[in-house]
């Protein structure tokens, strides 16, 4: 598995970066972790003139509190945020969806980042962090912009990050005390979501004040499942009103169809998955 | 597995492997590591269309490009009128195109090889392969078997007039083996007091994906053309080496170093090898080449592929009057070294354990253009014991009976070995009644029955299936007069050498070529219990034309109950050696010579010599008896009487979520009757490898093509292969009936696991379903074919599955491998 030739860069800084992406031109493409770009590169399906490898920039692999959000590097591994305290504490769905994600060596190399600018709608990051409004700074040769989640995913695998551009960081509201749940169904256990559902509740005196959803792989991007959250709140978190909720998932989808699930099995796993999800989250 | 008391001989012992010190960490060689000074790197540019005239070759640019060689086609070589060996022409008409190295004037399958570009390194020689321009002309692919034997059908060779092989067909009642199935299927019709159930089933293709992907060196430059392959047959590759390319066999040095896996998948001869032979000698350079994952998957040969079309037919007291099996097998577009063979193996399993009075097999091997098939683990008898334990579910619903109670009515009870089958073989042991009785107590049979009426009665989502398989298996291929009376190509017997070293080593040689077995541990426990040596004292040799010169290798679980038995005679004939040598060293009538755990004594008197001293005394030779060789060397050559029939109980309790479909396995028990056991934690591996193999058969596993003829799963991005975290602990034991067939009583085991749990799976699959009327779910039993299946015998219809469009896979998620600018559909 020999990729096609390529130079390579590995700048210090995010400004050098986005001057090596200036100065290789459109044919460049940025090396994060590596899990989905190495295996593309070694089957030949990119052939890229010059690889921006991220890897060393220290500034992107934080987690820190900044205010009311948690600001998450775009270099830090999956394992990293699957670990920290602070998404636990604060962004307890996005912990459990990252823990979901392939298996611990990939966890140890692929990034956050990564993953959402890769932005495959079978990957499972995108829909935790649309159901939770996260932030995307975008950092380019004129200085950084601020992208919401429901304008960063654009199509399949195209997001709002523009050319000569990079994702430097992903920011999360805080969601302390929010009860969550990724219930993810896939033919094996490294595999892709076939499809998954992201929950995020608040729970209040037993009824759901406010309810956060989204869908993984049921249509070209990550999908808020509005309807479904919608018909949450102000309910008993039971299982009536779970089923209930779960008839609307499929609103505003379009669930493409594969030699694993074809659409209409796949509308109907969403149904079942996200009942199950918000029963799971309401514990 | 439980473990006893440990034993006093090597024979039993739970030795760690000795070899995987080496192998784990990787301090070893496999080819690819072996690369002799001046090695040029072959690629091979192979056909992306299935079926298609080649209309031109461009070759300008490659050669061009920097560190080319030269880009060859076979034309370019001279080798256009060479073919691939065949060794099984299963009847004497059988149809057999020429296998070329290199694709001439028409492809005939996807990832068929055209073009060989040679470069000084890998890198070179596969940017360069990029540049090679080849137009094609599509034809139309030929790709269902039954389509392919219609009248009018597109020919994949239009030379053969035809798409079937060969047709071979076994009646008991003309071989005078058994009953006439015609006659116990037109009573049975006849007879309101019998039952007839016709089943169709489906082997689907899979892939052996063993971990090394496969590899040749040549170096041409010695006296002798060296070649170091990743192969299980380094002995036969040699000899077809020779039958392929004229290379004088004694000019030909053939290497199997360590060899990462091979599961039948790497018991070929290929044309990348011979191509390294011919480019090798071309050039008078050392040549490589080592296949990608993907290159594997597209071009490595296929296993199983089968229509089976089964009729049993019984009383309505249970008894099994006859079984009558119909078979149609792909070949893909040429025939594998023992390709067509394979499906016949099934002949002589299809009554597995059961005293089935009349059968008749008939099975037609068809020609399509896909990969071809030859042997997968199992190779034959996974397809035969899937149909029969199968259709015995089948029978048990209809009869309304318990499954295992049907089987138990219907096998060959323990009192009745030695037992004759209905196809002819002779079962020299076995004991069906204790493997099952103690299967049925571990997994606690009754209890999960009553779990399962409990789930049903009250509608609970997740519903509990009992999958149950009752197998036995023929192997340890196979006695030599035998595989004669089936047109094989060679015989079945091994070789071995033991050399008795000046300062008490031992040295032993045999003909089979381990490629991840643990035969240097197994085959060092054998010796040390014949010789009474210590385990420490004995080294393996193997696996290398010079070192072992005469071999058959490792397939079809042969090497202990034939390669381990050759050890045996060989080790009988040192002992003898140094008998003799004893009696004169002690002034002792031979006769008067006891052996015991290395010791020599003279009977009656505490005068003795060890086996280490006789060794040396042979060395030194100073005092031998006249009518000797100063030498306990010996070599034997052992051709089995028989077969080696393991047999046993295997049981899967499985959870199917019937809002999902998803299929859970909960538990695994199995108890194996693997005859005398030499080394039980390298039994329980195999088993272990097995049933995660034959399991994935059932749940996981297939290659899909499209209407076009392309491989859609050709990489383990969507190739769906369990890893642990998809399977339970096995609950794996044996229990032992000595096989009388040989000295050690041993069975094979390489293949039991996998041959046993498919059809347990997926008889427990359709165990939780029955009652809500899915009758069948072909394998592999996806969640979305089990919902299907649901929903259909709920009356509903659902939408038709594109099996050909990319699943996001688990590396590339939602990229199609075979299509990356396409959209998502």
């Amino acid at each position: 598995m020999i990729p096609a030739k390529f130079d390579y860069v590995r700048p210090s800084s995010v400004d050098e970066a986005v001057a090596a992406l200036r100065d290789a031109g459109e044919d460049a493409k940025i090396l994060a972790g590596g899990q989905s770009l190495l295996p593309v590169l070694r089957l030949r399906l990119a052939a890229p003139s010059t690889i921006i490898d991220l890897g060393g920039i220290a500034d992107l692999r934080r987690i820190a509190e900044d205010g009311d959000r948690i600001a998450i590097g775009a270099m830090v591994p999956h394992h990293d945020v699957m670990r920290d305290d602070l998404v636990k504490q604060h962004v307890s769905l996005l912990s459990q969806a990252t823990a979901t994600v392939a298996d611990p060596q990939v966890r140890h190399r692929g990034t956050l980042g990564g993953a959402l600018a890769h932005a495959d709608p079978a990957g499972d990051l995108g829909a935790v962090a649309l159901a939770l409004d996260a932030e995307f700074v975008i950092a380019g040769a004129s200085g950084t912009r601020t992208v919401g989640a429901s304008e960063f995913f654009v199509d399949y695998f195209t997001t709002a990050i523009g050319e000569g551009e990079i994702l430097t960081q992903v920011r999360f509201p805080k969601y302390t005390g929010w009860a969550s749940h990724y219930e993810k169904f896939n033919r094996t256990a490294q595999a892709w979501s076939m499809c998954a559902v992201a929950v995020a509740l608040r729970i209040d005196g037993g009824s759901i004040a406010e309810a956060r959803v989204g869908l993984t792989n049921m249509g070209t991007t990550p999908i808020r499942a509005s309807g479904v959250e919608a018909a949450l709140v102000g309910q008993q978190a039971n299982e009536d009103s779970a089923r209930a909720a779960a008839e609307h998932a499929t609103e505003g989808t379009a669930a493409p169809s594969d030699a694993d699930a074809a659409a209409d099995y796949r509308e109907h796993l969403a149904r079942v998955l996200t009942g199950r999800a918000v029963l799971a989250a309401a514990g | 597995m439980t473990t006893t008391a440990e034993p006093t001989t090597e024979l039993g012992k739970a030795r760690t492997r000795k070899e995987d010190a080496r192998l784990i960490t990787g301090r070893t060689r496999y080819t690819d590591a072996i690369t002799p000074h001046g090695t040029l790197h072959l690629h091979v540019v192979r056909s992306p269309i299935a079926h298609a005239t080649i209309t031109s070759i461009d070759k300008s640019a490659a050669e061009a490009a920097p560190g080319v060689i030269g880009v060859f086609t076979a034309a370019d070589l001279g080798v256009e009128s060479v073919g691939l060996p065949c060794a099984w022409p299963i009847t004497p008409d059988m149809k057999a195109p020429q296998r070329p190295l290199l694709a001439t004037g028409t492809v005939h399958f996807a990832g068929e090889g055209v073009v060989v570009v040679v470069a000084r390194t890998a890198a070179e020689a596969r940017d360069a392969g990029d540049l090679v321009e080849i137009d094609y002309d599509a034809l139309e692919p030929v790709l269902d078997m039954e389509a392919a034997l219609a009248e009018g059908a597109t020919l994949v060779h239009p030379d053969l007039g035809t798409n079937e092989n060969a047709t071979w067909a076994f009646d008991s009642g003309a071989a005078g083996t058994g009953g006439s199935v015609d006659e116990a299927i037109a009573a049975a019709e006849a007879d309101p007091d019998s039952v007839v159930v016709r089943r169709r089933f489906r082997q689907q293709r899979l892939i052996p994906a063993f971990m090394e992907p496969r590899s040749c060196v040549v170096d041409p430059t010695g006296e002798q053309i060296t070649v170091w392959a990743a192969t299980q047959v380094p002995h036969i590759l040699r000899t077809m080496t020779t039958v392929t390319l004229g290379v004088p066999e004694a000019k030909l040095r053939v290497i199997a170093p360590d060899v990462g896996g091979g599961f039948g998948g790497k018991i070929g001869v290929l044309p990348e090898e011979m191509l390294c032979v011919a480019l090798a000698q071309r050039l008078n350079k050392p040549v490589k080449w080592t296949e990608t994952r993907s290159e594997s998957l597209l071009a490595a040969h296929h296993g199983r592929d089968q229509i089976q079309d089964l009729t049993i037919t019984a009383k309505k007291d249970g008894t099994v009057t006859g079984l009558d099996v119909h078979l149609l097998a792909d070949m893909g577009a040429y025939l594998g070294l023992v390709g067509p063979g394979v499906p016949i193996l099934g002949a002589f399993m299809f009554n597995a354990i059961y005293k089935i009075p009349a059968l008749k097999f008939t099975c037609t091997n068809v020609f399509t253009t896909k990969t071809l098939t030859d042997a997968y683990r199992g190779a034959g008898r996974p397809e035969a014991t899937f149909g029969i334990e199968r259709i015995m579910d089948e029978l048990a619903v209809e009869l309304g009976r318990d499954p295992m109670d049907l089987r138990k009515q219907n096998w060959i009870t323990h009192e009745e070995f030695p037992f004759t089958t209905v196809v002819g073989l002779t079962y020299d042991s076995g004991n069906y009644e204790q493997a099952t009785e103690q299967a049925m107590a571990t997994f606690d049979y009754a209890g999960l029955r009553r779990e399962q009426e409990e789930r049903r009665a009250r509608g609970d989502k997740v519903q509990l299936g009992i999958g149950i398989s009752t197998f036995t298996e023929m192997c340890g291929l196979a006695p030599s007069r035998v595989l004669g009376s089936l047109a094989y190509g060679a015989g079945g017997w091994e070789a071995a050498s033991i050399r008795m070293l000046a300062t008490g080593k031992v040295e032993v040689v045999t003909g089979a070529s381990a490629h991840g077995q643990g035969h240097e541990t197994a085959f060092s426990q054998i010796v040390a219990d014949q010789l009474g040596v210590p385990f420490e004292d004995v080294e393996i040799l193997h696996g290398d034309t010079q070192i072992s010169p005469k071999g058959l290798d490792t397939y079809g679980s042969r090497s202990l109950v034939v390669g381990g038995i050759a050890v045996v005679k060989a080790a009988e004939k040192v002992i003898a050696k140094a008998k003799k040598l004893a009696a004169h060293l002690l002034e002792a009538s031979e006769d008067d010579i006891e052996f015991n755990a290395g010791q020599f004594t003279v009977r009656g008197t505490d005068k003795g010599k060890a086996i280490q001293e006789l060794a040396f005394a042979a060395f030194m030779a100073h005092d031998y008896p006249e009518d000797m060789e100063p030498s306990l060397d010996s070599d034997a050559v052992y051709d089995p009487e028989n077969f080696s029939f393991p047999h046993g109980t295997h049981l899967a309790a499985m959870e199917v979520d019937t809002e999902t479909g998803r299929v859970t396995l909960r538990r695994y028990v199995c108890v194996d009757d693997i005859g005398n056991v030499v080394n039980p934690l390298i039994a329980e591996g195999q088993v272990h490898g097995g049933l995660a193999q034959g399991i994935a058969q059932a749940l996981f596993e297939e290659a899909n093509y499209d209407d076009q003829g392309t491989l859609v799963n050709g990489t383990f991005v969507d190739y769906t292969l369990p890893s642990a975290a998809d399977l339970p602990s096995f609950e794996s034991s044996t229990v032992s009936t000595p096989a009388t067939s040989n000295p050690l009583g041993v069975k094979g085991v390489g293949e039991a696991g996998t041959i046993a749990s498919t059809p347990a799976i997926v008889n427990g699959v359709i165990d939780a379903l029955r009652h809500l009327g899915v009758t069948n779910v072909e394998m592999p039993t996806t969640s979305q074919r089990v919902w299907r299946a649901i929903q259909e015998a709920q009356g509903r219809s659902t939408q038709e599955t594109p099996v050909d469009t990319h699943s996001p896979g688990a590396g590339l998620g939602s990229i199609d491998p075979n299509n990356p600018q396409g959209e998502v559909q």
